[in-house]
This record gives C-alpha cells, sequence and structure tokens, in this order.
C-alpha cells in the first residue's frame, strides 16, 4: 500500500527561535546580480489587527528568471550568490521586511512567459495549514497577460500586486474580510 | 522546455480545513474567500534547499545544552521521510522545536508557570540520509495549557517543519504520543478531518529503537505529496 500523506498542523506561537534566525531576510549578498528591492509590508487578521506570531517564506528565481533547483532546466544563468529563499517574522506590529532582488520572468503553461512574481507562504498560530500568495510587481508589463494574475477575479487583484512606497515595495496581507488577499491552492 | 510534471493535491481528508471553530486562533485568520486553484508551473516544482550552513551544524541530540543534561525521559525519534509513492527523500532537512519536560517553551512569551530547563533549548534539526532516514534524541515534552477554552491542554507533542524537493511539498506538523488522554479533547489534532489521517500524527512505540538503559523509541514517518505522473495542464 502506498504511504499516506502526514497531515499539516499549525506552527504555534512558539517557533520563532528553532525556525528564524535574523539575516534569514535577506536573500542577497554584495555579489548577487540584479536590481535590489526591498519588500515591506504588514500582516493582518479579521479585525485589521495586527498579526505578530507568524513567519513569511519567499521562494523566487533569480535575476535571469531561473530557479536555483534542480527541476529548472532553463539555459539561462544559476547565481552562485543568489538561491532565492528568505524568512522572516512578524514584529509586534505585524511589520516584516525582505531585501533580495527582482526575479526574472519563468515560464508557464504553454511556454509563456510568467510575469515577474515571488512566491510566499504564510505560517502562523490559528493558520492549521500554510496560506500561499504571490508578490507581483507595479507597472510590469507582463502582469496583463500573466496566467495566474488572470485566474483571479479583476477585482481582486489588486491584493497580489506591490505598490511603490518610499523607494520600497508596500505588499500588505490581509488574512481576512476587506481587501482580503488572494490566496492559492497549490 | 517540456511542461513541468506537478505534485498531487492535497488528500481529502488528510489536512485540516483553515476555519476549525473549535480552534480559536482560526476565527480571526481564516481567509472568507476560497483560495484560487493555481496549476503548478515551475515556482510550484522548484523549492529552496536549506540553506546549506545552516545544515553544517547538525544537532540531533537535544538533551545536553549549555554544558547540562536536561531533565526528563529521554527519548529516540527515528523514521523516514518519503513520498506518496513510497520512495525515501533523502538530504531534506528537518527542523524541530518542542516544549521541555515540565511543558514549558525557551520563548519568551511562554507564560506557563512552569519550570525552564537551562539544560533544554528545545531546538534541534536533522537530514535525512540517502534512505530519508533521520533520527534524534530529546526528553519527551511535557503537556501544557492553552487558553483556547476552559481547561485547554496540549497533547505532548513535538513540532516539524520540512521542505521536500519542492514549493508545494512544504509541511509544517506536529507529533503526538500514543496512548496521550489529551489527545480526544486537543482542537488542533482533531481538525484533521478524517480519524485514519489524524492516527497518522501519533508516533510508535518501538522497543527495537529503544536503547537498552538508556532511552525509549519511538518511530515516526513523514509522508509529502508525490509527484504526478504525466505533466501538468497547459
Amino acid at each position: 500500500m502506498s504511504p499516506l500523506q502526514t497531515p499539516s498542523q499549525t506552527v504555534g506561537p512558539f517557533f520563532k527561535p528553532a525556525l528564524v534566525r535574523s539575516g534569514d531576510e535577506s536573500l542577497v549578498t554584495s555579489r548577487s546580480r540584479g536590481e535590489r528591492i526591498t519588500i515591506e509590508g504588514c500582516l493582518l487578521d479579521g479585525d485589521g489587527a495586527a498579526v505578530s506570531d507568524a513567519m513569511i517564506e519567499l521562494w523566487q528565481a533569480n535575476a535571469d528568471g531561473r530557479y536555483d533547483h534542480p527541476d529548472d532546466s532553463q539555459e539561462k544563468l544559476l547565481d552562485p550568490d543568489f538561491h532565492g529563499f528568505g524568512r522572516a517574522a512578524t514584529d509586534e506590529l505585524g511589520r516584516f521586511r525582505f531585501h533580495t532582488i527582482k526575479p526574472g520572468s519563468v515560464p508557464g503553461p504553454g511556454n509563456l512567459l510568467q510575469a515577474p512574481h515571488i512566491n510566499v507562504s504564510i505560517f502562523a498560530r490559528g493558520l492549521l495549514k500554510r496560506l500561499i500568495t504571490r508578490i507581483y510587481f507595479p507597472g510590469e508589463q507582463l502582469n496583463a497577460a500573466d496566467f495566474v494574475l488572470n485566474t483571479v477575479a479583476p477585482e481582486r487583484r489588486p491584493t497580489l500586486v506591490a505598490r511603490n512606497e518610499n523607494g520600497a515595495l508596500r505588499f500588505d496581507i490581509v488574512l481576512q474580510g476587506v481587501n482580503e488577499t488572494v490566496f492559492f491552492d497549490v | 522546455m517540456n511542461p513541468p510534471v506537478g505534485y498531487r493535491r492535497e488528500t481529502r481528508g488528510a489536512h485540516p480545513p483553515y476555519e476549525h471553530p473549535a480552534y480559536a486562533g482560526t476565527h480571526k485568520r481564516t481567509p472568507r474567500h476560497a483560495p484560487v486553484r493555481l496549476e503548478h508551473t515551475l515556482s510550484e516544482i522548484t523549492g529552496p534547499h536549506f540553506p546549506r550552513e545552516r545544515l553544517a551544524s547538525g544537532e540531533n541530540d537535544l538533551t545536553h545544552f549549555d554544558g547540562g543534561e536536561a531533565l526528563g525521559e529521554r527519548i529516540i525519534v527515528t523514521g523516514r521521510v518519503l513520498d506518496e509513492d513510497g520512495s525515501a527523500i533523502p538530504h531534506t532537512a528537518i527542523e524541530i522545536w518542542q516544549a521541555n519536560a515540565a511543558g514549558r517553551y525557551a520563548h519568551a512569551e511562554d507564560v506557563h508557570k512552569a519550570p525552564l530547563d537551562p539544560h533544554f533549548e528545545g531546538i534541534g534539526k536533522v537530514v535525512t540520509d540517502e534512505q530519508g532516514m533521520y533520527r534524534f534524541m530529546t526528553v519527551k515534552p511535557g503537556a501544557y495549557p492553552w487558553r483556547n477554552h476552559h481547561n485547554a491542554w496540549r497533547p505532548n507533542h513535538i513540532h516539524f517543519s520540512l521542505f521536500g524537493p519542492s514549493f508545494a511539498t512544504r509541511l509544517i506538523t506536529q507529533m503526538y504520543f500514543p496512548g496521550d488522554p489529551l489527545l480526544a479533547l486537543d482542537p488542533i489534532f482533531n481538525s484533521v478531518p478524517d480519524r485514519s489521517a489524524r492516527e497518522r500524527l501519533i508516533a510508535t512505540f518501538d522497543i527495537e529503537v529503544t536503547v537498552p538503559e538508556y532511552a525509549l523509541g519511538y518511530r515516526f514517518d513523514f509522508v509529502l505529496r508525490g509527484r504526478n505522473s504525466t505533466p501538468t495542464a497547459g
């Protein structure tokens, strides 16, 4: 008999010392290729209250649009100084911040390019399994034709696109209610 | 490039829903919209390696910390990380955290009035070998109250975080102990819809893993989502 999936359980409130280290929020070194970006945001619950006990993870392609993974067989260069994984805990005001580079485009269905995006996992007390979303970039030409964005109802798409604010990219995540972020079933 | 071969979806009944009324923490954190189903692309079938520099310092013995030995019942936990085809997942990291034997986490925000143990941090990590095997030693974590409802106590449990081969296979879960009377009362354990799936979260006591005169042995396998046999749609 084939083995069966192990169920997910919440990360709970006490994971930080085990899972999150200072420095995990930076995906780059001084030698990483690409346009440096800072992503900042706030994680909010259904009352608009800060979620101060969450962990957010990023997974992204490098500046050329290649993932550092054996199943990405594209003929694009890997970057020895960029691996594409980052992690941050939210602070007492629900804030998080990442330092990374803008990813290049990766292929989607039919080998059409997807718009540049960052894959996001959210873990917290009260989340029995992770939530998954994507960060897209403002003013990006490929957004209009992106197959994932086009899967989402037009009025909800803006929740997936970061906005420029004070030299950073602002991406708030709302778990529930008005302006609820679009989450994905992966 | 050929279309990527995606991963299998969550098995129905095997994972909790987001909303679980008995678990108060879900009330304000559950999205009102159903998640939008995403066909798997390169973004989902690839995934992070655990940072290599962190793997260098394996921490498979949680029973010694800061120059002393932790209090409590020593246990060994061992098993395999597999996919749904039964194939081993080698060289994958498992992050571990847990309360001490008195039911207290070494965490600033744990206010349970149980003693801290200066020689137990409750943090570890292991990497599976070529056969997908892992093994670590710790002390059995204590139960603790958590104020979800009147007289709410979490059953003894150990937290685990696994990556597997892709973004789609990421899993955070908890392992429980056989015969724990608190399991029947625990909203988090019981959030898993299928009884048989819940039971997969309970370790098995194994006398063969038990080390004479030293530590009790438990077995626990992790099964991550497997791969489809054909490319994803599109």
